[in-house]
């Protein structure tokens, strides 16, 4: 174990695993949105050919997971483990695709952090040398969220104007011991926080100090300033969580924002698109990392990120029994060169 | 004129629902509950009346209106049939838009499918 821990959070992979491929699907809104050059497949109807929300969840998850695992060269008997979470009950979006898949599979429950939360469970199987090969995925539903978290769409509720919109796509990281990078070299495990929000709506500032605590946490264990990496990007706080996240960084005494920006922020044109404060739900962050931040990766436009997916831990009983809002966030370091650092 | 005074008060009533959605933290279902409350409140001081009296349909038809017909259906069967109308005569004179709500909400799930919101 010596010097994989750098401190109570944080780990440092002594053979970084490599993120060998990926695999997007979004829907038609998100591929109206400024990132829609970077998503694989663009759905034209969110059924996507199903006759249920949650049915067209599950299957663009599991298409996510097929197309991954085909870009990686390898068949799906090759990968070891498949690790993937979502925000439905029971999360059977990620079990029901796991059913036709036939892939060892463990279903993750961290709400929006379940991209960051399987990517450092993959890692540390495939550090472990448990594994070849892992299959890291989540997904979320507009549609079938509203109904999970919210009302029915057929109640025809208008949405408030400091809500975010839930992000409609399924992403999808084969990770492997062996590749050309880019690379898996930190991980920071988050701790549950909760400052006392109540609003369900709110979620950007429920979410934003556990954030702001992983980032702080991974910058003083591995000991690198914030200019380390060419970005840090959270999962989905949107603008009012962005906002916050920069404040608490200074306070904490980190000047993040040359580097920093938001996934919940990046996906959608706030203006143009009527999404109020940005994207929400697990699929976020996992569109927008393994789409347009893997790319560019990939390209070497952007050479380390520190890829934040943060979780707002809640459940509709326990808003409506009127408790506040556990939130969590997990850290990724992911880098085109290993050694670098720390 | 009758339209004119139905559109202005129908207006306003759904103004005011549009203010709460945008100004307060207050939630959809809170507010459509509140409304049939206040509907029934209203007509319990004996104030709704006047406005349905003024604005008609303006006045029935949204969510206030339900706590009209409620809150006019138990006076009025209080005075008839004592006090156990405070609990059937609301739902009698509702009867008829509960059940069509119910009616036609069960045809058009039939009929259509829901889509997402653009």
């Amino acid at each position: 174990m010596a010097g994989k821990r750098l401190g109570k959070q944080t780990l440092r992979l002594s053979s970084p695993p490599s993120v060998i491929s990926n695999a997007t699907i979004v829907g038609p809104k998100e591929g109206e949105g400024p990132l829609a050059q970077y998503f694989d497949i663009i759905l034209k109807d969110d059924y996507f050919g199903e006759d249920s929300w949650e049915k067209a969840e599950s299957k663009m998850l599991k298409e996510a997971v097929k197309n991954a695992i085909k870009a990686s060269g390898r068949s799906s008997t090759n990968i070891n483990f498949m690790f993937a979470g979502d925000l439905l009950n029971q999360i059977v979006s990620s079990s029901f695709a796991a059913r036709d898949l036939q892939i060892p599979f463990v279903g993750l429950y961290g709400a929006c952090s379940t991209m960051a939360e399987s990517m450092c469970m993959g890692s540390l199987l495939l550090d472990g040398r448990f594994a070849e090969a892992v299959v890291c995925a989540t997904s979320s539903h507009f549609s079938s969220a509203e109904r999970q978290y919210r009302f029915p769409l057929e109640q025809g509720v208008q949405r408030p104007p400091f809500a975010q919109w839930t992000v409609t796509g399924a992403g999808a990281a084969v990770l492997a011991e062996a590749g050309n990078g880019p690379y898996v070299t930190h991980l920071t495990i988050g701790k549950v926080l909760d400052f006392g929000i109540k609003d369900a709506n709110n979620m950007g500032a429920a979410m934003a100090p556990a954030a702001v605590d992983t980032i702080t946490a991974h910058l003083n264990e591995t000991g690198r300033s914030p200019e380390y990496y060419d970005m840090i990007v959270t999962g989905d706080l949107g603008k009012v969580g962005k906002t916050i996240t920069l404040d608490m960084m200074e306070k904490e005494g980190f000047e993040i924002q040359n580097v920093y920006d938001d996934c919940g922020y990046m996906i959608f044109d706030a203006e143009k698109q009527d999404t109020h404060a940005g994207g929400s739900g697990c699929g976020c962050s996992a569109v927008v990392l393994n789409g347009h931040i893997m790319k560019e990766m990939k390209k070497g436009n952007i050479n380390r990120v520190l890829f934040v997916a943060t979780g707002a831990l809640l459940s509709p009983t326990t808003t409506w029994q009127g408790e506040s809002i556990p939130s969590i966030a997990h850290a990724v370091a992911i880098e085109n060169t290993i050694g670098e650092g720390i | 004129m009758d339209y004119l005074k139905a559109f202005i008060v129908g207006g306003v009533i759904c103004l005011i629902g549009q203010l709460l959605m945008d100004h307060t933290k207050l939630t959809p279902a809170r507010i459509l509950v509140s409304f049939v409350t206040i509907g029934a409140i209203l007509q319990g001081l004996g104030l709704y009346q006047a406005i349905v009296d003024f604005g008609g349909a303006g006045a029935t038809t949204p969510l206030t209106g339900f706590g009209y017909t409620l809150a006019k259906g138990a006076m009025k069967e209080i005075k008839e049939a004592g006090i156990l109308g405070a609990f059937t005569g609301g739902t009698k004179a509702a009867a008829g838009g509960v059940a069509g709500a119910i009616f036609f909400g069960y045809v058009m799930a039939m009929l259509f499918n829901p889509k997402s919101k653009k």
